[in-house]
């Protein structure tokens, strides 16, 4: 298998999932002819036509609520937000709407429907293209929290969110769509929602990560392992439902855990991450819990020494667990 | 586009049994909506939302659709389900929050409808995001060629939202079979329309978005009933939405919670029960001859006992077993 870029597994899946499936469609700004402003759909309204490639008018809260509407009458339609920045005039939609229509109508309905943005940073897109904001939608009952951080996984990963019968926002990390190389399996593999990645096994700390860091956190291994450090990295993949179980097994095995991500500190991902190994492996633990995060400040700058100071990095991630270790 | 302010003809070709019928309607939703306040100041309804004021404009509109189409009432519409069939019992199981609600198995507040056996998309309390789902719903059906509409409710209050301008949008843009029916019943909660908008009628926006706009009298059963014909009509032939208004008056506060008095004079209320949509239509059927007084009379009776029959039946149904408030949260 050729290796390629992570978003060609991306535009390989919903290419499939239209050819395979007539009621998918997408919808969003520029997905059209311009194929997305990152090309994540290049191609897809020559293969399937302007009325099921819609270059939506440009509102969010419009993208997500008309695809509300067309998941309930029969469509699975996928709703590109341009940035995951932008995402909050639909907020209402997602966490109003397609989060609750199964529970508020007993099963009577339900919205098929993945949202799709590309998030975080390290591209120099400031304050409004680098936002992570995954932490808002994993406290939302009824919705389901996506994160790639391989070409395969984000093909297959995005295959089963959009055959899954409930809404799923699936992030992008958009430094990783080039960045991040793999083989793609061909045609039709799927990955399962919920369900961890065991990257590599350790025996001296565990890392959790998802998305770039996910990316990171394995690079940083390669590194600890050259002092004779056995990192394990699990990739989260999936923010909600969580893998607590592989969470837990994770620490049972090398009593250290340390948690990275990008978005900010306070009740972000980690602070789930870190509640269920206090509740359910306390006493295996050697070490107190590491969070390495992004700082609490409103985003990250544009500026290039502040931003590179904002993002984790391979060689921050391997201090931490360094310092982990000495504890 | 068509900008159209004066009201329809009574130029119905409904017959007298259809009349009759939709004056029942009118009085079962009247009727139940007496019966809940009532029962709200028994202290045994947590929450009532009336409709009283407009129900010639409910019971009209959602009989100018088809059982095909698709219904997206806000949560005044109590006119529009009992048209769909939605019956006293149902009503008042919602009302109290019981397990055999249909709406939402006792989840939800009463008025937050939802029936998906009779096309009735379920809805929520934050205002206007219904009217986008319509649009979506519109899409779905264009995209397979059916002729079905989509029609969304809501009050005037509501057109300030961003969704109200970003589905009106959307739907012209497409020429969606969608009909967005505003009714105006003057007050979101407290405020007067003067501090809703600044235009005179709100479908005058219509014309901002390329599409037909039209403004009824809604306390009129007939007019609404035929504007709603019309402007399917157009839907169904392609030429897509319609901005439809119908202007009345909520005879009662917004909600058992409210108070009216802090903001509208007694003699503004007093003023609009002359124009009573009930009084207005009950005038029709005795002057038509669509029916006798004695019938008439019989009618109210027959419609007060369906609902003592139904708040009975209600008090009694059980509630959801609590440990069900855990299912349905994904697909099983």
């Amino acid at each position: 298998m050729a290796v390629r870029n992570l978003i060609d597994g991306i535009r390989e899946a919903m290419h499939e999932e239209m050819a395979r499936d007539e009621r998918v469609v997408l919808l969003g700004e520029d997905v059209g002819k311009r194929g997305g402003v990152f090309r994540a759909t290049e191609g897809l309204i020559d293969d399937f036509g302007e009325q099921r490639v819609i270059d939506a008018p440009l509102g969010e809260s419009g993208i997500v609520g008309v695809a509300i509407g067309m998941a309930l009458n029969g469509l699975v339609p996928i709703a590109e937000i341009q940035f995951a920045d932008f995402i909050h005039p639909a907020f209402n939609q997602i966490v109003s709407e397609a989060a609750k229509i199964r529970y508020r109508s007993d099963n009577d309905f339900h919205v098929p429907m993945v949202i799709r943005a590309p998030f975080g940073g390290g591209v120099h897109g400031g304050l409004y293209h680098s936002q992570s904001v995954e932490a808002f939608f994993m406290h939302v009952p009824g919705l389901k929290v996506v994160i790639p951080s391989t070409p395969a996984d984000a093909k297959g990963l995005l295959k089963s969110a959009i055959r899954d019968e409930d809404p799923v926002v699936f992030f992008e990390h958009k430094r990783s769509y080039r960045l991040v190389r793999g083989e793609i399996p061909e045609g039709d593999v799927t990955v399962p929602i919920g369900k961890a990645r065991l990257v590599r096994e350790g025996k001296d700390l565990s890392i959790f990560a998802y998305g770039l860091m996910a990316f990171y956190a394995e690079q940083a291994a390669d590194a600890l392992a050259k002092e004779g450090i056995s990192a394990e990295v699990i990739d989260l993949r999936t923010l909600l439902p969580l893998d607590r179980e592989a969470i837990l097994q994770s620490v049972a095995r090398t009593h250290r855990a340390l948690i990275v991500h990008e978005a900010n500190h306070t009740m972000g991902a980690g602070a789930e991450v870190a509640a269920t190994i206090a509740e359910g492996a306390l006493y295996e633990l050697d070490a107190p819990i590491r969070r390495l995060t992004g700082p609490d400040i409103p985003a990250m700058p544009f500026n290039t020494p502040q931003e590179e100071h904002f993002m984790p990095n391979p060689e921050k991630i391997a201090q931490a667990a360094r310092e982990l270790l000495a504890l | 586009m068509a900008r159209t302010k004066e009201s329809p003809k009574a130029t119905s070709a409904l017959g007298p049994a259809e009349v009759r019928k939709m004056y029942r309607n009118m009085l079962l939703a009247r009727t139940i909506d007496e019966r809940m306040w009532t029962l709200n100041r028994a202290g045994k309804a947590p929450f009532v939302i009336p409709c009283r004021g407009q129900e010639a404009a409910q019971v009209g509109w959602a009989a100018g659709l088809r059982p095909t189409d698709y219904f997206l009432p806000y949560y005044r519409d109590l006119g529009v389900m009992v048209t769909l069939g939605y019956t006293a019992r149902q009503a008042f199981l919602s009302l109290l929050g019981k397990s055999e609600d249909v709406t939402s198995g006792g989840r939800q507040m009463p008025g937050h409808y939802g029936w998906e056996e009779r096309h009735v998309i379920t809805g929520s309390s934050p205002v206007t995001t219904q009217v986008l789902h319509a649009v979506g719903i519109a899409y779905a059906s264009h995209l397979r060629g059916e002729d079905t509409v989509a029609a969304a409710s809501l009050g005037e209050g509501s057109t300030s939202q961003g969704d109200f301008h970003e589905a009106m949008n959307w739907a012209s843009i497409y020429k969606l079979p969608v009909l967005f029916v505003v009714e105006n019943n003057g007050y979101a909660i407290s405020s007067p329309q003067s501090k809703e908008m600044a235009v005179q009628d709100a479908a005058e926006r219509a014309l901002g978005y390329g599409m037909a706009g039209v403004t009824v009298d809604g306390t009129d059963f007939f007019a609404c009933y035929e504007a709603t014909l019309q402007a399917a009509e157009r839907a169904r032939r392609g030429d897509g939405p319609t901005l439809l208004e119908f202007k009345m008056y909520r005879l009662l506060p917004h909600s058992s919670d409210d108070d009216d008095r802090t903001y509208r004079s007694r003699e503004e209320v007093e003023a609009w029960k002359d124009r009573d949509p009930i009084l207005r239509m009950k005038n029709h059927v005795l002057e038509a001859g669509v029916m006798t007084a004695e019938e008439e009379g019989a009618l109210r009776s027959e419609v007060q006992a369906e609902v003592d029959e139904a708040i009975a039946y209600a008090e009694t149904a059980p509630y959801p077993p609590v440990e069900d408030m855990f299912t349905h949260v994904y697909a099983d």
